[in-house]
């Protein structure tokens, strides 16, 4: 635009830095992680395994969480979605498959990255187990799995499971 | 025990994906002296102001209503706000007739606002949360499984959501102030534009829009006096429930369930497929039109696709939905659900231009919000309760 | 108009940082309310939220608060982005509708998350105040200097509310700052942001808080003595410094009217002053004479202030100063935005 026409815009980059808090309740959850285990955890009231522990609660009996649970490692698709769209902070490259897993033991499905087969052939029902990164990666983040990849075993016929989180 | 409110004015902001010719408050504005104008009433006129956004990283200003009092004349008044996610625009035209139902006040002008362009939504809405994975990709990446979920299990052919974009697209040219004008769309070209987020297509989904909506409100003694067409508001209903939890049903929340059973008892509505003219239903991702049909008891359990697929929710079907073009031709987040309320009352006030369901008298507002998780509808009607 | 009353309140001890999330913030002061009270989720008719997305630095951070709140079977429920205290504004508009008669308000602020400073400079006019970066705190003290050079302050008034403020505090466990520190040693301490120094800015704390209100005989069921609202309004002026009189606060005035403060003696006001000055305008404004009525007994919001949830935090010590007998009516207040942009002032009263 020329400046005849007028100052149209302006450009305000903001930075704002947080400290995030995992909370107390997280920690043997997030511990799992870094050594490679996976730690959910049951809700004292309606007895159900969260896998991750979502803010430390059960938000359907508004509970702290209990006991610390290992589940998985293998686990069964319940939906997923194929995403073609690049955007700022992306972290992986597309198309990549985002699947919710229901890890064996869990009651609830966790979002992670469905790799090693075409995106194709990603179906509700599918048998998936974790691919760890190397050791020397592990932290206290889900990130320190690359990826879930096809078991091969036969598919889980799913009820109301499908489509649910 | 709760007065009568009615709807006297409704405004929109003429809705684009950049709006550079106005600032937020120059948006805003926009809307609420249209508002005004179809009321016939001045700002010096308005008790009190409720305004909802969505986020307030969408713009990067925190808490903008205080900066905004000074644009809106409301040096002096109260000014509200409200912010329940995606429902918000509906949630605030609720809380501000709810001003009016409790006598508080007599006349409340209500307002919904997004300027998506002066930020960066994908980023605002997919800002990476350390401790997870980082996989979803904002608004399409969160409720694409759940579309998956959907088709899974009520068995729709591919092409439903593709019918609903193309039948929202047609009726937005309809529609001046709609975002998109595109005629040219065919259920054969529809059917060819990419996955974005699969199973979701290109055109099954919602821009991303500057725009604004105002409704001015007044109470049955001030509505009484006020000679034109109004709306006059039969039942409000909102409802929430966590975004995630073991067993959780996403594809049919029961949130939703609720709040569409409570408009129907408030309203006394029976069957709403029958007694319901037309509704403007918060549609950002095609497929969510036939399984919000399921979710507010239009159509039986897996069998909302078959509505759409039959056309009786065209505009010129037994249940027009949303004449406007609907979200998935504007999406200014935080004014889409108010545009929603605003399209409703627009319907019943004979005010809806080229998109008018003729006869229209009563009329459903609907939005929701959140992991499908927040929801807040209307029904207005041309008649007073 | 109904008559609401506050039955109940809960609050977390301010912590200067804290590792919890906001929803094991929120969990036990929404347990701790609705055990004292003594009600079933089940009779909660509207439940409201007050918060702020930019200072947890995530979109839609409120809606893990419905984590903490069983939201199961699905509730009623809203969200203001804002002080808790307007959420309180926005239950008691819902019972005036007579849609509900119990409703359970609650707010959070993580101050110590994100640079609050610079996030509260994030609300001022973004085409020509904002990109200067202003900072919060030196907005107010530009007030405070304005305030100084009209006379309707002084600095040893300032140290007063101060003094009175940390001395009070030491008998809430809910405060974070508290001590004996004279006027003149205040006086003696570097100014911070001149003309304010530390002890005259609100303390950024950690904290949650809870309410319960509930209708005629609800209220009188749930409360032995509950904290009649008898009165409460809000009202906002404009933003721009230079548009408006800095050393008075008009919304606070106009507010102040329509709640009616001056129609009775008001033995306990709490007012939400995050500067000392500010308590100063405040009382004029509000219409309290200091030798009258006891303000902030609780320490206010000097002594710990959680951003979004201590202008509540008003609201349940007002209500818990009724409870307790200790007075018979009292005020409570909330203000947001720069330099006193935005009051709500509400009465209450024991029977």
């Amino acid at each position: 635009m020329s400046e005849a026409d007028g100052i149209l815009r302006v450009r305000q980059p903001i930075g704002v830095q947080y400290r995030w808090s995992a909370g107390p309740n997280a920690t043997s959850h997030l511990q799992g992680l870094i050594e490679g285990r996976l730690i959910g955890k049951r809700c004292p009231g309606c007895e159900l395994v969260y896998f991750p522990p979502r803010n430390g609660v059960c938000p359907k009996c508004a509970r702290i969480l209990g006991a610390d649970v290992e589940v998985g490692p293998r686990g069964t698709v319940t939906t997923f979605c194929i995403v073609n769209v690049p955007f700022l902070g992306q972290k992986v490259k597309i198309p990549y498959v985002a699947a919710q897993i229901l890890l064996d033991g869990a009651d609830i499905s966790m979002q992670h990255l469905i790799q090693e087969c075409e995106a194709d052939e990603v179906r509700i029902g599918m048998r998936v187990e974790p691919v760890w990164k190397d050791r020397s990666e592990w932290g206290p983040t889900l990130e320190s799995i690359a990826h879930f990849r096809p078991t091969g075993e036969p598919d889980v016929k799913l009820g109301s499971e499908a489509g649910a989180s | 025990m709760a007065d009568r409110c009615a709807v006297v004015g409704v405004g929109q902001t003429n809705h684009t994906s950049c709006r550079a010719d106005v600032s937020i408050a120059g948006l805003v504005r926009e809307a609420v002296d249209r508002a005004l104008a179809d009321a016939r009433i001045s700002i010096d006129d308005v008790d009190a102001i409720v305004i909802g956004k969505a986020p307030d990283m969408l713009e990067g200003v925190a808490m903008p209503e205080l900066w905004l009092a000074e644009a809106l004349a409301a040096h002096g008044k109260p000014v509200f706000r409200v912010h329940t996610a995606g429902s918000v625009g509906g949630s605030t035209a609720i809380v501000a007739a709810q001003h009016v139902m409790a006598g508080i006040h007599g006349t409340v002008l209500t307002i919904g606002f997004e300027k998506q362009s002066d930020g960066n939504a994908m980023w605002a809405l997919s800002v990476p949360i350390p401790f997870g994975m980082p996989v979803h990709a904002g608004a399409g990446g969160y409720f694409s499984p759940i579309v998956r979920g959907y088709i899974n299990r009520s068995g729709a052919p591919s092409h439903i959501g593709v019918m609903v974009a193309v039948k929202d697209r047609t009726n937005a040219c309809k529609n001046p102030y709609a975002h998109l004008h595109e005629p040219d769309w065919t259920l054969e070209k529809a059917m060819a534009t990419p996955m974005l987020w699969d199973p979701i297509r290109f055109i099954e989904t919602c821009p991303s829009s500057d725009g604004a909506m105002a409704l001015v409100l007044m109470n049955e003694e001030r509505a009484d006096r006020h000679s034109g067409p109004k709306a006059w508001i039969h039942g409000t209903s909102m409802r929430s429930e966590p975004t995630a939890f073991a067993g959780r049903e996403q594809v049919s929340p029961r949130a939703g369930e609720l709040c569409a059973e409570d408009l129907w008892r408030k309203a006394g509505i029976t069957n709403p497929a029958k007694e319901i003219d037309v509704v403007e239903m918060y549609v950002p991702f095609a497929w969510f039109e036939p399984m919000w049909l399921e979710n507010l008891g239009f159509a039986e359990r897996n069998q909302g696709w078959r509505m759409v697929e039959d056309g009786l929710t065209e505009m010129t079907g037994s249940l027009p939905v949303n004449p406007s073009g609907g979200v998935l031709s504007t999406n200014p987040i935080g004014a889409s659900g108010m545009i929603r309320f605003g399209e409703a009352c627009m319907q019943v006030m004979g005010k809806a231009g080229e998109h008018q369901i003729d006869g229209a008298r009563k009329a459903v507002g609907h939005a929701y919000g959140g992991g499908s998780q927040f929801f807040a509808m209307w029904l207005v009607s041309s008649d007073k309760p | 108009m109904r008559d609401v009353a506050i039955v109940g309140t809960a609050q977390r001890p301010s912590q200067v940082e804290t590792n919890l999330t906001s929803v094991e913030l929120i969990l036990p002061v929404i347990d701790e309310v609705i055990t004292k009270v003594g009600i079933d989720r089940s009779e909660i008719g509207f439940w409201c939220h007050g918060s702020c997305d930019y200072m947890s630095g995530q979109p839609f951070s409120f809606v893990a608060a419905v984590d903490a709140i069983g939201a199961w079977p699905p509730i009623v429920e809203s969200h203001v982005e804002a002080d808790g205290a307007l959420a309180l504004y926005e239950a008691w508009v819902k019972i005036q509708t007579g849609e509900c008669d119990i409703a359970v308000v609650f707010s959070n602020g993580k101050t110590t998350s994100g640079p609050i400073d610079r996030i509260l400079t994030l609300q001022a006019d973004p085409y020509t105040v904002a990109p200067l970066w202003p900072g919060f705190d030196a907005m107010s003290a530009l007030q405070a200097q304005a305030c100084l050079d009209s006379g309707v302050v002084t600095e040893r008034a300032m140290a007063e509310v101060a003094s009175r403020s940390l001395a009070d505090a030491k008998t809430n466990a809910i405060a974070y700052a508290k001590g004996d520190h004279s006027v003149d040693e205040l006086l003696a301490r570097p100014y911070t942001v001149a003309p304010l120094r530390a002890h005259d800015c609100g303390l950024p704390v950690d904290g949650a808080n809870a309410v319960v209100l509930a209708a005629g005989d609800a209220a009188r069921r749930l409360a032995k003595r509950p904290a009649w609202i008898r009165g409460i309004d809000h009202r906002i002026d404009t933003q721009r410094l230079g548009a408006r009189d800095l050393t008075e606060s008009n919304s606070a005035r106009v507010a102040a009217q329509h709640a009616g403060v001056g129609r009775d003696k008001v033995d306990v006001a709490e007012l939400h002053a995050p500067y000392t000055h500010q308590e100063l305008l405040l009382r004029s404004a509000v219409g309290l004479d200091a030798n009258k009525t006891r303000i902030n007994p609780s320490g206010g919001a000097l002594v710990a202030n959680p951003a979004m949830a201590a202008g509540l935090a008003r609201f349940a010590e007002a209500a818990e100063a009724i409870f307790a007998g200790g007075a018979d009516r009292a005020v409570a207040h909330c203000t947001s935005g720069p330099c006193l942009q935005q009051n709500l002032v509400c009465v209450m009263e024991g029977e």
